[in-house]
């Protein structure tokens, strides 16, 4: 039990670490494509690892298998949801941004 | 000892600050789609902080609040691309 606790505790924190990394690029980068860059890896990562966690901590039952739908459905439609908004501004005729 | 109910409450406190330091991103966005950006964000952690809630609550009801709102996410985002693109939905 005390193990359990230890890899769910692992786990939630690592998912926050993402979610932090996330807030902290989409505040700093200088472009719309570096800022996407960021939270599109970031925030699925942390989605995926927090619920993970709360999965192994509510052991089997019907919720699980709701949190677990959640998971997936963020899994499929955030890389999704990141590529519209890209495709749609580069078409736009917006050039990413280079170092100068 | 410590409470996992304290760690889960550590967790909330954290992303709570995150959506706070989104939320200057989504007023201060120099363009209208670094706004998109940052309420797609915004609303991912609202569906982490609405499962935690629950679990913290035992009242596990709460989860498919959570569902409900992924999927309004997920059509917020595709459709303000959409009008981004071409200028009408």
């Amino acid at each position: 039990m005390e193990l359990m606790d230890f890899i769910v505790t692992a786990l939630l924190f690592g998912g926050t670490f993402f979610f932090t990394t996330a807030t902290l690029g989409l505040l700093r980068f200088p472009d719309l494509f570096t800022r996407l860059h960021a939270t599109g890896k970031g925030d699925t990562l942390g989605v995926g690892l927090i619920l993970t966690g709360l999965v192994i901590y509510l052991g089997l039952s019907p919720i699980t298998l709701k949190i677990i739908i959640i998971m997936t459905f963020i899994l499929l439609t955030s890389p999704v949801g990141t590529h519209c908004i890209c495709r749609a501004v580069y078409n736009q005729g917006i050039k990413p941004w280079k170092r100068r | 000892m410590i409470d996992m109910h304290d760690i889960f409450n550590l967790i909330i406190l954290i992303l709570v600050l995150n959506v706070f330091l989104c939320i200057y991103r989504a007023l201060m966005g120099p363009r209208a789609w670094d706004r998109v950006i940052a309420i797609n964000v915004i609303g991912t952690k609202t569906i982490v902080i609405v499962i935690l809630i629950g679990i913290l609550y035992d009242s596990l009801y709460f989860v498919d609040v959570a569902l409900v709102y992924a999927l309004f996410n997920f059509i917020l985002t595709v459709a303000l691309s959409k009008y981004i693109e071409f200028g009408t939905l």
